[in-house]
């Protein structure tokens, strides 16, 4: 590699930390114009959805285990299961659905 | 969200276990993308330490590969990591106003997709001390990850690593489904963004668009559209995010 890979990972530091810190720290009263509240109201649910599917599908092994801890994971969130139980739930299924595939 | 420091504290670092598993998994293969790229176990833990942010390090680390220059660097990890700022600003309305600056600069070095995801979902407004348990528990996963990848390459059995490659997923489910299922437009909406996603994945004319860029052109359409469509007007504190 050309550059020092020191002042590289600075660089890639300094640049994402600008971005993540600045509006925590120069957002210091609460918005109050309603569509832009509503507009971070819904930013969580559609990002983690967006990273949710179809990603998943490819992170396995195999489309078909990705597929069905997709369900799982929607399946046991619905009936209340905590964040945790959820997780491990879901790893648990596609270690076994990969033992067949 | 109610309790003493220390059970608060206590439920962020038990949220952390699942987002530790899963970065430790995915950390693992960012750090094979890192010795690829000619960096030591040293050089990938630090990065992982100082960015904990996936895209953005794997990004950083084939553009290093490339001999790339500091300005494209800088310019491709705006780009990777922008949602950062769109979870910046949410965070900044779940917080107390009269949270001080060393909080603010703390949980900032911190929004991370995962850690994001389940600092917002606390019921009412989130004490910063939750996310730090998050944090205690879930950064060293990564780091750790980053490193090991490095050392050890491709010794974690494959059965096991995609196994754990879910774990981030389902956290996101447990995240997003409980609001959808007490909430008709947050489940419209969820559904709405798994076909939209699917769609650019899917689509020949989207194919140069890197994934995070993605995130952030469909997170910004799909919930500008839902802010104008269905505006929110009763007060966060009743409701069960942001």
């Amino acid at each position: 590699m050309k550059g020092n890979v020191y002042a590289y990972i600075f660089v890639m530091a300094v640049t994402t930390y600008l971005i993540r810190v600045l509006p925590l720290t120069l957002i210091r009263k609460e918005i109050s114009n309603v569509t832009i509240r509503s507009f971070l109201y819904y930013v969580p649910y559609v990002t983690l959805a967006v990273m949710t599917f179809p990603a998943i599908l490819s992170a396995t092994r195999s489309p078909v285990s990705g597929g069905v801890a997709f369900l799982a994971a929607i399946g046991l969130a619905w009936t209340g299961k905590s964040l945790f139980q959820v997780s491990v739930l879901s790893c648990g299924v596609v270690f076994l659905l990969e033992l067949f595939l | 969200m109610e309790g003493t420091n220390r059970q608060i504290f206590v439920k962020g670092m038990r949220d952390g276990i699942p987002i530790g598993l899963g970065y430790f998994a995915v950390a693992f293969t960012l750090g094979i993308a890192a010795k690829n790229a000619g960096m030591t176990a040293w050089q990938a833990t630090l990065t992982s330490l100082l960015l904990n942010a996936s895209a953005g390090e794997y990004i950083g680390f084939t553009l290093i590969a490339a001999n790339a220059g500091y300005l494209e660097v800088m310019v491709m990890e705006a780009v990777a990591n922008a949602r950062y700022l769109l979870m910046s600003c949410a965070l900044s309305q779940k917080i107390s106003i009269k949270t001080g600056l060393l909080h603010r600069l703390l949980l900032g070095f911190y929004v991370t997709d995962e850690i994001f995801g389940v600092s917002v979902s606390v019921p009412g407004m989130l004490r910063p001390l939750y996310s730090y348990g998050v944090i205690a528990v879930a950064a060293p996963g990564w780091a750790l990850g980053t490193g090991l990848g490095v050392l050890l390459g491709n010794i974690l059995p494959l059965r096991l690593s995609s196994a754990l490659s879910v774990a981030l997923y389902g956290m996101f489910a447990a995240v997003f489904v409980p609001p959808a299922r007490e909430n008709k437009v947050i489940a419209g909406l969820v559904l709405f963004s798994f076909g939209a996603s699917f769609v650019f994945h899917r689509a020949g004319l989207f194919a140069g668009i890197s994934s995070g860029s993605k995130i952030i052109l469909l997170t910004v359409a799909i919930s500008l559209a839902a802010a104008v469509l269905f505006p929110v007007t009763e007060k966060p504190e009743k409701g069960e995010a942001v």
